[in-house]
């Protein structure tokens, strides 16, 4: 088959982009994703459900990026004894993608490492917690296990542990280094830590409350999770979103991403000894957040999306507040980036540093922010552009040194366009209603909602059982992609510069363990 | 350095420089004054991400911007849980933390107080208890108290941190 017939073959799938469903057999799973491969489509998200009470099988699904629309192979396996193609050769994110899904709902692909990476021993080894038999509520004895990280030997190698908690305010994880001197030759990730079982939890809820969870998937996230969710809800149910909804949930998005790219900003700055940059940014974002809660009565906009529409609608008094901020920061951020610039010290430790080349960022299918500093021009707002992106027009930023000073180049011009789309969308709030009543949804159907957030793609697909419940729900984060391409950004820089360079890229653990 | 000076200048000091908001400042620094007289200049905080959705974390650095200023008012976060006289708890004990969790909490010198941070470590929040969540902090370790919010405004958070050492006063 080729791709243009599988993709004639598959049925247009629920979603605020375009996205097809194509039903494959084992040998067309494995087929197609190599052609996939070769139209430089990337592997999104991999995810199983438990489909046993209703006819008998586990089914497993891939997501694929490709230039113009989301395919999703869907491929039915039998209850026994479930096994399907691994598709890490292809796609080298699936190796942890496979994993996570083994941990989970004990599917297994026929390849790759066989680690496990969700489960550090606080569940049994033989048991699968998102199948239907285990209670929702059931907790185990925890027995945490070492964890075999692939050693590096030679004369003068050391490892160096780190983590899961770092000595600042941040999320945790375990990194552990393989250095000579200073020089780091190897790292390895260990994830999982923040695993909260969040798709087990969504089974217990309600179509209309699942976006409350959705917002709390990834807290920095929280407009782009939920809006990925409600997206898929909303396709689902067939519903046409009001103009003046999308405007207003654009402008949250890109409120979310203001606020992390000039939060990451300080924090760059103050990383490579600039403390004055620290503080200059955390003001800004202070005073954003604070209009956050003055307008839309929540500083981090938490549960703003909601289905149907957004929990809030701002009048004329609070666009103009907004118009009046974008004004100000227009001003004061080009002036810092003026004095980052011409800042010896902080080009110094910026430039060179923690480097992802074009050629790796491509083959190992970086996504959003990271990617684009890396030359991977792929952006969801410009290329499958949803309402309102499509009135919009974003412009896409790109650079290709894939250095530190890449990412920050491109937090910065990312800044300058978000503030343009804030003014646009402002000017031309298009009236009417902000909120609309959702029907009720049909069970068993499957609907994705993908949503460019600030640190690249997110990703819901939801499916529907009887009631208007939730019947699955898998959450995608694009640190998934980039957090094995900090381990390749790190290779030959010195240890004090990782702090650093994991802070350019600026990935989420919460996001990611689920 | 001109540019720099320049803008520190320009700035200045920044509670002050939005009458907007003049009421919370105000109860800000109200707030520094009282947490300047119980601990002198002396509190050390630690924080653990038990398995938080990040959003605690994103209002916990707030604290530190020049509008909390929470170094100015003495009270300051260390790297190390051997250094803490606080610890500061986000997150439902996701059972791959409990571990770290409780060695973090064992590290601490004596005494200690723990700090349960937002709907999370106050009850599970959202996430409840599960096969991968413990539910409340005070599941794992002992809590001396608890702060609410999804997340908890740096304000709730700086009150929280006073009123713990009110309890405590002999
Ligand atoms: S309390 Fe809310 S903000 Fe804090 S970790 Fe829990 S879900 Fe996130």
């Amino acid at each position: 088959m080729t791709l243009d017939l599988l993709l004639q073959e598959g049925c247009q799938l629920p979603a605020n982009v375009p996205a097809r469903q194509v039903p494959v057999d084992a040998a067309q799973w494995i087929a197609n994703a190599q052609r996939l491969h070769d139209q430089g489509g990337c592997l999104l998200a991999l995810w199983g459900a438990d489909d046993r009470d209703r006819d008998g099988v586990f089914r497993v699904f891939a997501a694929f990026l490709l230039p113009d629309q989301l395919v999703v192979l869907e491929h039915t396996l039998a209850g026994a004894n479930p096994v399907y193609p691994a598709l890490d050769p292809w796609f080298p994110v699936a190796n942890r993608l496979q994993r996570a899904l083994y941990d989970l709902l004990g599917l297994k692909a026929d390849g790759g490492d066989a680690r496990p990476w969700l489960r550090h021993g606080g569940w049994p080894e033989y048991l699968f917690p998102l199948r239907r038999e285990v209670g929702a509520t059931q907790s185990y004895a925890n027995h945490p296990r070492p964890y075999p990280f692939v050693p590096v030997q030679g004369d003068g190698v050391h490892e160096i542990a780190v983590g899961p908690v770092h000595a600042g305010t941040i999320e945790p994880g375990h990194f552990r280094f393989s250095v000579v001197g200073e020089k780091v030759l190897r790292l390895e990730a260990r994830l999982g830590y923040t695993h909260k079982g969040i798709a087990k939890r969504f089974e217990k809820l309600s179509l209309q409350e699942g976006h409350r969870l959705a917002a709390r998937i990834c807290g920095d996230s929280t407009v782009a999770f939920s809006w990925a969710y409600c997206a898929a809800l909303e396709a689902v149910t067939e519903i046409e979103l009001p103009r003046r909804a999308a405007s207003l949930r654009a402008l949250a998005l890109e409120r979310e991403r203001l606020a992390n790219h000039l939060g990451d900003l300080g924090a760059l700055g103050n990383d490579a000894g600039l403390a004055f940059g620290l503080m200059q940014f955390a003001s800004l974002k202070e005073r954003l957040v604070r209009l956050n809660q003055e307008v839309f009565q929540q500083r981090y906009l938490f549960d703003y999306v909601v289905p149907g529409g957004v929990a809030v609608d701002p009048g004329v008094r609070a666009v103009r507040a907004l118009l009046d901020e974008a004004a100000m920061l227009e001003l004061a951020v080009p002036a810092l980036r003026a004095i980052y610039e011409n800042h010896a010290g902080v080009q110094d430790r910026f430039r060179d540093a923690g480097v992802l080349s074009p050629e790796l960022a491509r083959a190992h299918g970086a996504l959003g922010l990271v990617g684009r500093a890396s030359g991977v021009a792929q952006d969801l707002r410009v290329d499958l552009p949803w309402p309102p992106y499509d009135r919009l027009r974003p412009n896409r930023a790109l650079a290709s040194a894939g250095d530190v000073a890449a990412r920050v180049q491109l937090r910065f011009d990312e800044v300058m366009e978000s503030l343009r789309l804030c003014r646009s969308l402002l000017e031309t709030l298009p009236p009417g209603s902000s909120q609309l009543a959702l029907p009720a949804a049909e069970s068993g159907r499957l609907g994705i909602g993908l949503i460019e957030g600030w640190r690249g793609p997110v990703m819901i697909a939801l499916e529907t059982a009887a009631d208007n419940r939730v019947r699955r729900c898998h959450a995608h984060d694009p640190s998934w992609q980039n957090w094995p391409l900090v381990e390749y950004a790190i290779i030959g820089n010195i240890v004090p510069d990782f702090p650093l360079i994991n802070k350019s890229f600026n990935l989420a653990y919460s996001g990611a363990d689920g | 350095m001109f540019d720099i000076l320049n803008r520190v200048r320009r700035n200045g000091i920044l509670s002050e420089a939005l009458p907007e908001l003049e009421q919370p400042d105000a109860a800000v620094e109200k707030l520094q004054r009282q947490l300047q007289a119980v601990f002198g200049r002396a509190l050390r905080i630690r924080h653990v991400d038990a398995g938080s959705c990040n959003g605690c974390e994103l209002e916990i650095h707030a604290l530190s911007n020049p509008y909390y200023n929470l170094e100015g008012s003495g009270m300051a976060f260390v790297a190390s849980p051997r250094h803490a006289d606080v610890l500061l708890v986000t997150g439902p004990v996701a059972v791959n933390m409990e571990d770290a969790l409780r060695r973090t909490y064992d590290a601490m010198p004596e005494p200690k107080w723990v700090m349960a941070v937002g709907d999370c470590g106050a009850c599970g929040g959202v996430f409840g208890e599960s096969y991968a969540t413990r539910g409340p902090i005070s599941a794992v370790i002992p809590v001396d108290i608890v702060v609410n919010g999804c997340p908890p405004t740096p304000q709730v958070l700086l009150r929280g941190l006073l009123q713990i050492t009110l309890q405590r006063q002999p």
